[in-house]
């Protein structure tokens, strides 16, 4: 259907092509048989005048776009900085669609009202320090309210201040997965290293790290509600970037160091499902789904599930073949419920425990097998690496 | 040696040394004169922009219609990465990836500053030749070696480097984590090294050219726009290039040898690596240390073009020239210190991130000095619509809208939302991808004749024109409203995101708008081509410019005029002057008894 219409696109601008070619030409008819291929006064008039039809092109696609897509944009900020950033944006946009249709319309504009003519002569207008001036004047001061506002609201946002009673989460990146840890009770993060990563303990904290005793590990971020959440990233192996877009938080994770952002969300998921935008926005995409699910069937696939919105967290600096499905869910929850999530998962240190000891026969089952050279110089290659790692650790 | 004695000394041996011996071998290809290396540039950019814009096409097409099948795919990609005429996901970051690093590099970099840097500045100052022919054509030759094996790496087994063309290690230094960083990657590393030098010869040479081989009463502020453009984008170039190659080394390093400059703490495919103490944000420093300064390089040639083309087919001075001097002066001062905006969310401290800011929201002041400059060229002047003069005035629409969104991403706070998003692809193909290009296609139109001796067709300049511009904005004005949607870039499909489902139709749009932009560029081709060799024959000054290049002969000659040198007696802009009749004065021409300068 859509190579169809692309076919359709390309034939009639072919059409209009040739249709164009010939109104040039015939507008040569009158002009004595110049083939200098250097504009004369006919060029200069209809180019002139496309110069403003090309000007009302602008405008209208502008206008078309805001009313078509407008609302794709991203709406209401879930997160408290979100409505600083926000508002930064709004004030930033309608700084550019002033600027912007001011000085398309001028360029543009003169264009077409001085398309040249062999009788007209241009006007000498070399330099004037007073309009250089203007235009120099102008932006700076404008920008420099633009940058103190922005300053103020990037200090807010990036700093963290230490005393904060903040929830500390590690969000942890690897190709092609995010994974959580909470603090646990004492709200202190244990020690981690990727030279500690061992069976199920995939994010390799320090379990000789008394911190790290309460420390859970978990694949669904829930965060809760008005509680500001003090995000630590890390990364295994490439650089990832945790994006979510709806709190307007991003920060890129890096192998070798931590990262952090910080922010307060302000709805709950389901508070943020019920907002009118979002609602509509969810039976639009619902409605283009139900269409393609109609055409899926027809060849013989299956119906794409209804959408409910769910907050994400996307993986946003390319970080290999996979990188465009990286996501992890993300529930903010009211506080109560949080508490009520959070305490029904095991820690980690409970985790490894149960897996040793439902791991445990099977491996000597293992090692009594392991008979071969190849086999026995690979463990020991493995305890030279396992004990090199415990050296550079120190 | 001062401008005059190269005068008088040389020209006289020049005519005669050269003439006689010129075999196809001395004259097509392994060339000294700066007027074919030009022309070899440009022939070698556009291929490479052939091959880059093809590579786009492909993944539009994946992004509109994700995962379906198209026989095209599987003829130019392949069974291995279109099984079925199937896009694989891993093909796709390498066409992203080359595609990236063909339109900055080879296109926008060698093909438009290499070609008219080489064309324009002995033929505008009134040179013989560059200050070294000789590394002029070393220069030409390192940059289609290096592109040759761009080329090649398409080819190696696991495919091209797949990394992104900002090749953020860890990604790029381990074959691992994408096969894309086995041998394509070195292959990349090889051929960035290998460019890096010829963009270093030919920025040396540019330097040394401008400042000593001006003719007689060429002062520095009698210089066309187009030679300060260059000769400042030689300067940028020379001082931010050599951190690209060092950054490319300590990456060889790291991929080859083990060290740890850029990784450290990494544990992938079942195993811990050694590395210790690398930190992969000190490699984005380090690339972006040029790569931010290469958007400039990219750019101010074309603003020099645009610049230059606008005051001579509006038929009056270029508003402001001291103005636009000084702002060309400030971008690049101001683009060597701007480079942390790609970097807010890396990790780096935020207090960078304010300084940063700073900076690069001060870079809005010059261009916006620049584009009120051109406008005030248009107003009451006297329009002569050339093809070239169409692009230039595009040229300045798309650098003002593309521009502009450079305030929400140079803001840190903005930044944060937006970064690497749709958006971020938004703004820069307008403002320093599509610009660039208007700013070569309209310097194509304007010197095709100084280059071929032929005109290009005008009527198929037009359509050229008006199709490309309408599709460029139909390409990536859309883009702006799925970037704000949160969109990322460099996904192979959005499939997996139910939230982004109501962003496929206008993907679908933005592919078509690519595809017949794409198409049409089919149009400018054909008439590049054919007018090479049967287009209309060019006069001596077809566009009634002053600039010394329009005083040489239409058939070129080893060492650009056939008798004396001419001498400058005033500026480049003496466009409807009202002491003279003729609505141009020639910059060879000698001031009238009594007449006073009319300009700062």
């Amino acid at each position: 259907m859509t190579s169809l219409l692309v076919i359709i696109v390309v034939v009639l601008l072919a059409v209009a092509l040739w249709q164009l070619t010939k109104i040039f030409d015939l507008t040569q008819v009158g002009s004595v048989s110049d083939d200098s291929q250097v504009a004369s006064d006919n060029d200069n008039n209809i180019q002139g005048y496309i110069m403003f039809a090309f000007l009302a092109f602008i405008y209208i696609f502008t206008i078309y776009g805001l009313l078509k897509w407008g609302n794709l944009a991203l709406h209401t900020p879930a997160s408290e900085h979100g409505i600083l950033v926000d508002s930064l944006m709004n004030i930033t946009w309608v700084l550019i669609f002033t600027v912007q249709v001011i000085t398309q319309g001028l360029l543009y504009w003169f264009s077409f009202k001085n398309r040249g003519h062999k009788d007209k002569k241009a006007l000498f207008f070399a330099d004037s320090n007073k309009l250089e001036a203007m235009w120099s004047i102008i932006p700076s001061v404008v920008l420099a309210c633009l940058i103190l506002y922005g300053l103020y609201a990037w200090n807010n946002i990036m700093f963290v201040d230490k005393d904060e009673d903040v929830i500390e989460i590690e969000l942890y990146a690897q190709q092609f997965k995010w994974t959580a840890r909470y603090a646990g009770q004492d709200n202190v993060l244990g020690k981690a290293n990727v030279r500690l990563i061992e069976g199920i303990n995939t994010l390799g904290v320090d379990m000789s790290d008394p911190n790290a005793q309460d420390d859970i590990v978990v694949s669904e971020l829930h965060i809760p509600k008005g509680k500001k959440v003090h995000f630590k990233m890390r990364s295994q192996d490439v650089l990832h970037s945790a994006y979510m877009p709806h709190f307007r938080a991003q920060m890129n994770c890096v192998p070798g160091m931590v990262t952090e952002f910080a922010f307060v969300p302000t709805y709950t998921t389901a508070e943020y499902r019920e907002l009118p935008f979002m609602v509509e926005k969810v039976s639009n995409i619902n409605k283009l789904r139900a269409e393609k699910s109609i055409e899926l069937v027809a060849n013989g696939g299956t119906a794409l599930d209804p959408y409910t919105f769910d907050y994400l967290l996307l993986c946003n600096k390319i970080c290999g073949a996979s990188h465009y499905n990286m996501q992890m869910k993300v529930v903010v929850d009211s506080p109560e419920d949080y508490k009520k999530w959070l305490s029904e998962k095991t820690t980690l240190a409970q985790d490894i425990k149960a897996a040793a000891a439902a791991e445990k026969p099977t491996e000597e089952v293992k090692a009594s097998n392991d008979s071969t050279v190849k086999d026995t110089v690979k463990t020991v290659i493995d305890t030279v690496k396992a004990v090199v790692a415990k050296v550079a650790m120190k | 040696m001062s401008a005059e004695a190269h005068d008088h000394g040389h020209e006289h041996d020049h005519e005669h040394e050269h003439h006689h011996k010129d075999t196809f071998i001395t004259k097509y290809i392994f060339s000294i004169d700066h007027k074919m290396i030009a022309k070899q540039y440009l022939i070698t950019g556009i291929v490479m922009g052939i091959i880059g814009i093809a590579m786009s096409l492909l993944f539009r097409m994946q992004l509109a219609w994700p995962e379906e099948s198209f026989k095209i795919f599987n003829v130019l990609l392949g069974d291995k990465f279109a099984p079925n005429g199937v896009m694989a996901n891993d093909i796709y970051l390498a066409l992203v990836t080359i595609h990236g690093t063909i339109m900055v590099f080879f296109v926008l970099t060698a093909g438009l500053s290499g070609t008219f840097s080489n064309l324009l500045i002995p033929l505008q100052i009134g040179a013989r030749d560059m200050a070294s022919g000789f590394m002029n054509m070393i220069s030409y030759w390192l940059f289609f070696l290096s592109a040759v094996i761009m080329l090649c790496s398409l080819f190696v087994e696991a495919g091209p480097a797949s990394a992104g063309w900002t090749i953020y290690p860890p990604l790029s230094a381990l074959p691992q984590a994408i096969p894309g960083s086995g041998t394509g990657m070195t292959l990349w590393l090889v051929s960035m090294a290998i460019f890096i030098a010829s963009s270093l010869m030919g920025s040396l040479n540019y330097i040394v050219t401008v400042i000593n081989l001006r003719t007689k009463g060429m002062s520095m502020t009698r210089l066309p726009l187009t030679i300060w453009t260059f000769f400042v984008t030689a300067i940028i170039g020379v001082i931010s290039f050599p951190v690209l190659l060092s950054a490319a080394l300590l990456l060889i390093f790291d991929r080859s040898f083990g060290t740890s400059f850029f990784l450290s703490d990494i544990y992938i495919a079942g195993e811990v690596l050694h590395y210790q103490g690398g930190s992969p944000v000190l490699f984005e420093h380090l690339f972006w240390f040029l790569g931010h300064p290469e958007v400039y390089i990219v750019i101010l040639p074309a603003m020099g073009l645009v610049s230059e083309i606008m005051a001579t087919n509006s038929r009056k001075p270029i508003f402001g020239y001291r103005a636009m001097i000084m702002s060309i002066l400030a971008i690049a001062f101001l683009s060597t210190i701007v480079w942390g905006h790609h970097m807010f969310i890396s990790g780096m401290n935020p207090f960078l991130g304010s300084v940063f800011t700073f900076t690069t929201l001060l870079i809005a002041i010059p261009s916006a000095v620049k584009a009120f400059n051109w406008i005030t060229t248009l107003w009451k002047g006297n329009l002569q619509f050339n093809p070239a003069m169409l692009f230039s005035i595009g040229m300045v629409s798309t650098f003002i809208t593309g521009g502009l969104t450079g305030i929400i991403l140079g803001d840190s706070t903005l930044d944060i939302n937006v970064h690497d998003t749709y958006f971020v692809i938004a703004h820069f193909h307008l403002v320093m991808g599509i610009s660039a290009l208007y700013g070569m296609f309209a310097g194509i139109y304007h010197w095709f004749p100084k280059m071929y001796g032929r005109m290009l067709n005008k009527n198929l300049g037009y359509i050229h024109f008006w199709i490309t511009a309408v599709c460029a904005y139909g390409v990536f004005f859309p883009m702006h409203f799925i970037g704000l949607a949160g969109l990322p870039r460099r996904y192979y499909t959005n499939t997996n995101f139910p939230l982004f489902d109501d962003l496929q139709n206008v993907n679908v749009l933005i592919t078509t708008f690519a595809l017949v932009g794409g198409a049409f560029q089919l149009v400018f081709l054909y008439n590049f081509f054919s007018s090479i060799f049967y287009g209309k024959k060019a006069v001596q000054n077809p566009w009634k410019s002053t600039t010394l290049e329009w005083t040489t002969p239409v058939e070129h000659i080893h060492g650009n005029w056939p008798g004396e040198i001419p001498h400058v007696y005033r500026w480049p802009y003496d466009y409807s002057n009202p002491n003279h009749d003729v609505d141009f004065v020639p910059q060879n021409v000698p001031m009238k008894e009594g007449e006073e300068v009319l300009h700062h």
